[in-house]
């Protein structure tokens, strides 16, 4: 370890320091006081140690520029993910490959080809944030810890080096040293005596404001990158059917699995004659909704349920979920999401002689759980050879399905009758009925009947608490450094003179108001303002 | 109730209008420069913003009572709220300073932004089912003092170059200057050419086809100088001078888009105008009037920065997640609109930090101070009316 350095007031500075820490005396000829003032002239590390590798890692985090310039390249990256949308905000079933092409041209290709459609998840852009996170710490270590034991030592009585080279300073003879103290004492600055001299201060505390704002800063960030870790976090999309119960993703623990029952879906609409929106409404098209709500029970399972057999259902409690209106239970919430309306849900078709109109029975599909066969009696039933939920035709004009929500249902059904043993084949959907032509029989339509879906987002988020103990304690910090100031005022016995000089690390106007008043009360000459290098 | 209400509006508009009067005369140097008079429009000036402000806080409690919920739920309410928040800023800021040269600026700038907000459709609408939230009041509310007291710290940095700027010779600093008291201007053609041609009942059709490939009607209310792209013009009044691109997104881009230009070209007309009538740049005209020193100005902006960011992030951050976490379920989503409010943030952050040193005291803060605008704005207007997502009032 370097040696230390012993002032001429006989305190002991460690290695690199640059202002006595105690009296404030300059401890080498160059050093500019003022300049020094920032951090009391304090032995930071990144001043002191340039050498190995460590020194150099640490230096560079240390740096307020490295620091500016980090903030800014992820700014100006955060711009540049917003002239196009993310790639979570374009249509789900489209291949971002050519999408941003064919909507933005070659910009859009561009903007693809480098990976900026995905910027906010991108490693590079996470790599940013977590040096700027260790940027955060470092510049807080480097400087708060040396700062806080400088203001802790520093001393009443200061080198007359120190006061002169104030911005604010001035000379007096004939000055009340009560008076003053009084009238220091009457701006609620806590003031110090000692020999004859005289250290007021007022907003220490304000001083740790950057340092505990950055201490909130990496606790937010830290909850954010927490959210990669398994468990911490659930996010999950559910659709239930009115009427129907549905196991709730992600919810399964070892005392059970949670189940939510969908008893209603509400849709209300703005009544356009009501009278103050009427304007308003009657400048738009369609409607305006005014409430999305599902009215849902949820439900576990019983303890020791064994996985695969029929759960056994126990009711926990109802509720009603709307926009702005989770519905929580355990560190769950369930939010309003989306919603269908009147999905198809049971067809129902008649089995009909062409010929003389006579209908033979009927059936109900359900068009989730379609039977393989509907036996309608006397001979006569009715087999589904296919089914198509979501009917289109393929590149190869075959008849295919979407996906497996009953959106288009289409069937091949196989009629069989007495007269006609071997079954008929016909290709039945939505307003089409289609056979060979020689079919005796048809299938046809007999109503529909439809039911409402709510999406509910399935949410846990264990990070939540970190994130909101990282805001309230930024918040906290930004207020104190940035509402309050540090104002400091010292006063000198110095050969039958009184010296003066003032500092403030910030709002010097409420300083100067504060030094005027003190000598408009009392002898004190008025402190002059030094013209500084810093204007 | 809402007749009070705009009426309200009205007045408090006209009084900040005479306010900006008052401060004008407490600065000028015709009859002679005694304190006495400085000071005494300056307490005319002071005190006729905060009747005004009490007229448009009126309007706002009124409107509220009329609506049923906050009134910061579309572009007129919301804008004209900004408006409100910068008198409320500047009114703090003049009690701590009591610098009349600021109120004959920002007064001003608070008109236009409220002129500017009248533009937009003013009737009561009712929130859909995301917008009723309390959360959302507080956000909307905080984050446009925050903003509004940010706008102070651009008022204070715009005079202090005003102010600085050596106006002997030409330069990229006069050019850039001349540039944001244009479009300053711009504002006001903006308003010029809507009330003019609303005024005259103009009105034109195209039909075009939307994403969907469905036939819809774009209706002009200025001539039509861009068109939509692939839009035919059902009636015979003035054409298109061109087509919008067709990567500008909406329908009704290429409206907004020839709004744009109409207010470009009503701006520069006055901007023209202007430099005829006084022979001279318009920043050069006003140097001779500002006096205040540059010193106290580059202290009121920063000390803007300083209460105005805390804020800020209060509104437009913290209370935006809480809001975001409840109605979306996710508190953070990467919406433009979030994006820009996170960039405003970073913004004044490096801002902040930027002034911890030496060399960016002064004019350098001024530009910055002039940008940090820019971007509040560009967030306002913008992202709004530009860029897609969920946040664009409908
Ligand atoms: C988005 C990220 C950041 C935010 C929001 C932030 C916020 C702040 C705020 C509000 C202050 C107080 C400013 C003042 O009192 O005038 C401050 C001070 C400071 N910040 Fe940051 N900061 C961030 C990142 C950084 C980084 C990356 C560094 C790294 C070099 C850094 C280093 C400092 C230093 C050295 C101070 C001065 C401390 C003092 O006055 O004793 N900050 N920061």
């Amino acid at each position: 370890m370097m040696q230390t350095i012993t002032c001429e007031c006989g305190h002991s500075n460690p290695y690199g320091t640059s202002l006595c820490q105690a009296c404030g005396k300059p401890l080498k000829q160059d050093v500019e006081v003022l300049s020094s003032m920032r951090y009391e002239g304090s032995a930071r590390r990144s001043q002191t140690y340039k050498q190995t590798f460590v020194d150099k890692i640490w230096n560079f985090f240390s740096s307020v520029k490295v620091g500016v310039w980090l903030i800014v390249i992820i700014l100006v990256a955060a711009a540049i993910g917003t002239i196009f949308p993310q790639e979570t905000f374009i249509p789900p079933n489209v291949d971002p490959a050519t999408h941003y092409e064919s909507e933005y041209g070659t910009f859009g290709l561009i903007y693809y080809l480098l990976g900026f459609h995905n910027l906010y998840g991108s490693w590079w852009f996470i790599l940013l944030l977590g040096m700027l996170g260790l940027s955060i710490i470092i510049a807080s270590l480097d400087r708060g810890i040396p700062l806080y034991k400088a203001l802790k030592t520093q001393r009443v009585t200061r080198h007359d080096q120190f006061m002169k080279n104030q911005r604010l300073f001035s000379k007096s003879n004939d000055v009340e040293l009560d008076e003053i103290k009084y009238t220091l004492e009457s701006l609620r600055y806590k003031v110090r005596e000692e020999d004859g001299n005289l250290f007021a201060e007022k907003g220490r505390f304000s001083r740790w404001g950057a340092y505990v704002n950055h201490v909130g800063l990496i606790i937010f960030l830290t909850g954010a990158m927490l959210r990669f870790f398994p468990g911490m976090y659930v996010d999950d999309i559910l659709w239930v059917r009115e009427g129907e119960k549905a196991s709730i993703p992600g919810t399964s623990t070892e005392d059970g699995q949670y189940y939510l029952e969908n008893n209603d879906f509400i849709l209300e609409m703005y009544d356009k004659e009501e009278k103050k929106f009427n304007s308003a409404l009657s400048s738009v098209d369609g409607e305006v909704a005014k409430n999305y709500q599902s009215n849902v029970t949820l439900y576990k399972t019983k303890e020791n349920h064994t996985i695969g057999a029929e759960p056994e259902l126990v009711k926990v409690k109802n509720g009603e979920i709307r926009v702005n209106e989770p519905f929580k239970f355990d560190s769950f919430a369930l939010y309003q999401t989306d919603f269908k309306l009147n999905e198809f849900y049971k067809m129902s078709f008649e089995l009909e002689e062409k010929a003389t109109g006579n209908k033979f029975g009927k059936l109900t599909v359900d068009l989730h759980d379609p039977k393989k066969e509907y036996d309608l009696g006397k001979g006569y039933k009715v087999k589904i050879e296919e089914y198509f939920p979501n009917f289109v035709l393929n590149d190869q004009n075959q008849p295919s399905t979407v996906n497996n929500l009953p959106d288009n249902p289409a069937f091949v059904f196989s009629m069989y009758s007495p007269k006609t043993p071997d079954g008929e084949k016909a290709f039945v959907g939505i307003q089409k009925n289609i056979d060979s032509g020689e079919n005796q029989f048809k299938m046809s339509f007999a109503g529909i009947e439809t039911k409402d879906l709510t999406a509910l987002t399935v949410r846990k988020d264990h990070t939540l608490w970190i994130i909101a103990l990282g805001g309230i304690i930024f918040m906290i910090g930004v207020t104190q450094g940035l509402y309050w100031n540090y104002r400091r005022i010292w006063i000198k016995q110095n050969a039958g003179e009184v010296w003066a000089a003032a500092h403030t690390n910030k709002n010097w106007y409420g300083l100067k108001k504060d030094v005027e008043f003190l000598s408009d009360k009392t002898n004190l000459t008025p402190l002059e303002e030094k013209e500084t290098a810093s204007k | 109730m809402a007749e009070i209400s705009s009426t309200l509006l009205y007045s408090a508009f006209i009084i900040y209008l005479f306010s900006t009067l008052f401060f004008a005369m407490s600065i000028s140097d015709k009859k002679g420069k005694d304190a006495v008079h400085t000071k005494k429009w300056g307490k005319i000036g002071f005190i006729s913003s905060c009747v005004g402000f009490a007229a448009q806080l009126g309007y706002f409690i009124t409107r509220w009572m009329a609506s049923g919920h906050a009134p910061v739920s579309n572009l007129f309410e919301f804008t004209t709220f900004f408006g409100m928040m910068m008198v409320l800023a500047f009114i703090i800021l003049y009690i701590i300073y009591r610098t009349n040269g600021l109120g004959v600026f920002a007064m001003p700038i608070a008109v236009l932004v409220i002129a500017y907000a009248s533009m937009f459709p003013r009737d009561i609408s009712p929130l859909i089912p995301a917008l009723q939230s309390d959360w959302l009041k507080i956000h909307v509310t905080t984050a446009a003092l925050g903003e509004g007291i940010l706008a102070i710290s651009f008022v204070s940095g715009l005079i202090y170059l005003i102010r600085t700027v050596d106006q002997t010779v030409s330069s990229k600093k006069t050019l850039w200057l001349e540039i944001i008291l244009y479009s300053l201007i711009a504002v006001v053609g903006f308003i010029f050419v809507s009330v003019g041609f609303k005024g005259a009942g103009y009105e034109t059709t195209f039909e075009m086809m939307d994403d969907n490939n469905q036939a819809v009607k774009v209706v002009y209310d200025m001539p039509a100088i861009a068109g939509p792209s692939n839009g035919e013009q059902l009636d015979d009044s003035f054409g298109s001078l061109f087509s919008t691109p067709s990567w500008m997104n909406g329908v009704d881009a290429s409206v907004k888009l020839n709004t744009f230009i109409w207010s470009l070209l009503a701006g520069g007309i006055l901007y023209g105008l202007l430099r005829l009538i006084l022979r001279k740049r318009i920043a050069a005209a006003l140097q001779t009037k500002v006096k205040m020193k540059p010193d106290l100005l580059d202290e009121i902006s920063y000390r803007a920065v300083a209460i105005g960011f805390p804020i800020f992030t209060l509104g437009a951050l913290i209370f935006a997640m809480i809001w975001a976490q409840q109605a979306w379920s996710r508190f953070w989503g990467w919406d433009p609109k979030e994006v820009w409010a996170l960039i405003t943030f970073l913004f004044y952050a490096a801002f902040l930090h930027l002034r911890l040193s030496r060399g960016w005291h002064g004019e350098k803060s001024a530009w910055l101070c002039v940008l940090g605008f820019w971007i509040i704005t560009f967030n306002l207007i913008a992202v709004n009316l530009v860029l897609v997502g969920l946040h664009s009032y409908a």
